[in-house]
């Protein structure tokens, strides 16, 4: 691809190299998404052959009737276990980079990430209210905590939206960034007192907000799966108008667009995402800030790539993360947090120097 | 992003000690009534003889605990009616006379109100000792303990402060008579059973050398989360991650989460790919009242002895069918 690209009303507009999503790079996305969610399955504390692991998968196939050995204990391990959790990462990996992606490309700001706004502080306090308050407990239809911690970062991100944009003026980049930050640090200071007040749950509601990737089973992809949809739809058709809005709100205006339409149509789509990644997952940190820019490092800085690129590799990396979580200390589990950034911040720093010095 | 990740082990370990949390209770207004308002009563579970109280100048009259296992000692030895006020968890025996202090988030002023002449920790909590030593309080810090001899020390040593000296030492010696009946009640078995302590339904456990592994290792149980925390870099209480507890299929389930988490028999048996264990198809998922299974008072004889109960059920039941 050439420096300068056409954008849709024909005018040209100087961009820097991939402006268009190359197919070089989707396949690798995509092999390395597959690649994780295989090895995933492969791998984890109990050791199940790998062969076997295949044949139980040609297994399920329509047709296909291959007998692959693995006990009813494996067989639950694979399926049951292993099976949800892969999928689940992949979906939350890449809701949260994709998500972060959109949000630095909305704010020009390299330091953004899906829990700019709000986000992971409003749905700690839902997820907090519903831990302490017991609502639904035993009851097992619906387990009230995802609910309540993705209603909780919905209700952040719109009152920071509300807080931020004056009515009638084109509310600029930094005063909503500024709200995110004002109500955050607001509902974080609920949500301690909250949780102060109810020292006896404290340890339920530590161990959500440090995040993990649940084993309650296919609930929880069954909840996220139609938000995934719907912010992997709405960010993939923004790519466009993303990169336009990367020149600035008055050239962009010029070339005849609606940044604050733009901004608030992404930024809703890729707060949805979020909020339900952060709802069934908790509070999983570095994966939607570092994976974009690794993206844009080795792929160059036009959303048609960095957008889809890091839903793939961010589903990948979370993947392979939670791998570590569950295999490092087995049969003890890590919270995978802590593997997210252990691993993310010296790659991250590795594919910096490497791109300063090129 | 988040904060007090590095606290997480340290607050884990707390919240599983278990008893010594509560609420933070500045507006506690100072009471001036007279102490020993609470009838002098004999617990239930540890019935000991008649109180005689040695009334002494040096025997406190005012006293404060803000431990609940301290709590239950206190009462049981019959210094119950010389304990003014207790903290928010220290709900055991009922007659406990429990108000908004905190052992967890300890309030030196809110203490020092009710003007006692002792004050029973668990923890040292925002140095909160020096600061009622500097108000001239006496104070005892009764750490939880890592054996049960630390649990009779204990007893012993809040007899000899309260002026029941007589009543602790005779405690200890029916829980130490009580604890001997439940072990030689255990038959003999070539390989030991296996059991799961559940702390909550995120999978934190205990391993044996906790003073709750110790509980299991009396009754001869061998517990599947130690290799989880072979050093005890986790404090023993590890994670443990599902697919491990569902391949070391434990024989026994104990679960000290029924009412924090709400988990029963049940809901364990609904998580994804528990319906294969064992203990689930056996009925031998022990649901445990999580005060007693976390507290190191005279109650640990009743935990004892409902382990026991399941193991000797499970034993009968495995020699039977094998």
């Amino acid at each position: 691809m050439g420096a300068v690209a056409v954008d849709e009303q024909g005018l040209r507009v100087a961009l820097p190299r991939g402006t268009r999503l190359e197919t070089g790079w989707l396949v690798g996305g995509i092999a390395a998404a597959l690649g994780a969610v295989v090895l995933g399955l492969w791998l984890g504390p109990v050791s199940i052959p790998p062969g076997r692991v295949m044949l139980e998968l040609l297994d399920r196939l329509p047709v296909i009737d291959i007998d692959s050995g693995l006990s009813v204990s494996d067989r639950a391990i694979v399926w049951d276990l292993r099976a949800p959790r892969v999928v689940l990462g992949l979906l939350v990996g890449g809701l949260l980079a994709g998500s972060g992606a959109a949000y630095q490309g909305v704010f020009r700001n390299p330091l953004a990430d899906p829990y700019l706004l709000g986000i992971a502080a409003g749905a700690g306090l839902g997820a907090t209210l519903a831990i302490v308050s017991g609502v639904g407990d035993g009851i097992g239809v619906v387990d009230p905590v995802p609910l309540a911690a993705f209603v909780g970062a919905l209700v952040a991100v719109a009152a920071a939206g509300m807080l931020g944009t004056r009515r009638g003026r084109s509310g600029t980049a930094s005063t909503l960034i500024l709200a995110g930050v004002a109500v955050a640090s607001f509902l974080t200071a609920v949500q301690t007192y909250v949780q102060q007040r109810h020292a006896e749950s404290l340890r339920q509601v530590y161990s959500w907000l440090l995040g993990r990737l649940s084993t309650s089973g296919w609930g929880e992809v069954g909840l996220l799966a139609p938000y995934a949809v719907a912010c992997v739809v709405v960010l993939t058709l923004s790519v466009g108008a993303l990169d336009v809005l990367a020149v600035g709100d008055d050239e962009a205006a010029s070339l005849g667009m609606r940044p604050r339409r733009v901004r608030l149509v992404v930024l809703g789509a890729a707060s949805l995402g979020a909020a339900a990644a952060v709802a069934v997952s908790g509070l999983i940190g570095f994966v939607g800030l570092i994976v974009p820019h690794v993206v844009r490092r080795l792929t160059g800085v036009s959303h048609r790539q960095v957008i889809p690129l890091s839903f793939l590799f961010g589903g990948a990396f979370l993947v392979l993360t939670d791998i570590a979580a569950r295999t490092v200390q087995a049969p003890a589990e890590l919270p995978i947090g802590v593997i997210t950034a252990f691993i993310g911040a010296p790659f991250f720093l590795l594919i910096l120097r490497r791109g300063s010095e090129a | 992003m988040l904060r007090a990740r590095k606290l997480v082990p340290v607050i884990v370990a707390i919240a599983m000690l278990g008893a010594a949390c509560g609420d933070d209770a500045p507006e506690t207004t100072p009471q001036t009534t007279s102490s020993a308002t609470v009838p002098s009563e004999v617990p239930s579970t540890e019935p000991t003889q008649t109180t005689e109280t040695v009334e002494t100048a040096d025997v406190p009259q005012r006293i404060v605990s803000l431990s609940p296992s301290a709590t239950e000692m206190l009462f049981a030895i019959g210094a119950g009616d010389q304990v003014l006020a207790v903290d928010a968890f220290s709900y055991f025996p009922p007659e406990a006379p429990v108000t908004e202090l905190s052992g967890f988030q300890p309030n030196v002023e809110a203490i020092v109100g009710y003007d006692p002449d002792l004050v029973v920790l668990s923890d040292d909590i925002d140095d909160v000792v020096s600061g009622l030593q500097a108000a001239g309080i006496t104070t005892m810090l009764m750490n939880a303990p890592v054996d049960i001899p630390g649990t009779y020390a204990q007893i012993e040593q809040l007899g000899e402060a309260t002026g029941h000296t007589a009543e602790a030492t005779d405690l200890v010696e029916q829980m130490q008579t009580t604890i001997d009946r439940l072990i030689a009640s255990i038959p003999e078995r070539e390989t030991p059973l296996t059991y799961y302590h559940e702390l909550d339904d995120q999978l934190y456990s205990v391993t044996s050398k906790t003073f709750i592994g110790e509980i299991y290792a009396l009754a001869g149980l061998t517990n599947v989360a130690d290799a989880a925390d072979p050093d005890g870099a986790a404090g023993g209480y590890p994670q443990l991650s599902a697919e491990y507890l569902v391949d070391a299929d434990p024989d026994l389930i104990f679960l000290a989460d029924t009412v924090c988490c709400a988990q029963s028999a049940a809901s364990l048996a609904a998580r994804p790919g528990f319906d294969q264990l064992s203990a689930v198809k056996a009925g031998n998922v022990i649901e445990l009242d999580d005060d007693i299974a976390s507290r190191w008072g005279p109650r640990i004889v009743d935990f004892l002895e409902t382990v026991v109960a399941a193991t000797n059920a499970a034993s009968a039941a495995d020699t039977g069918t094998s």
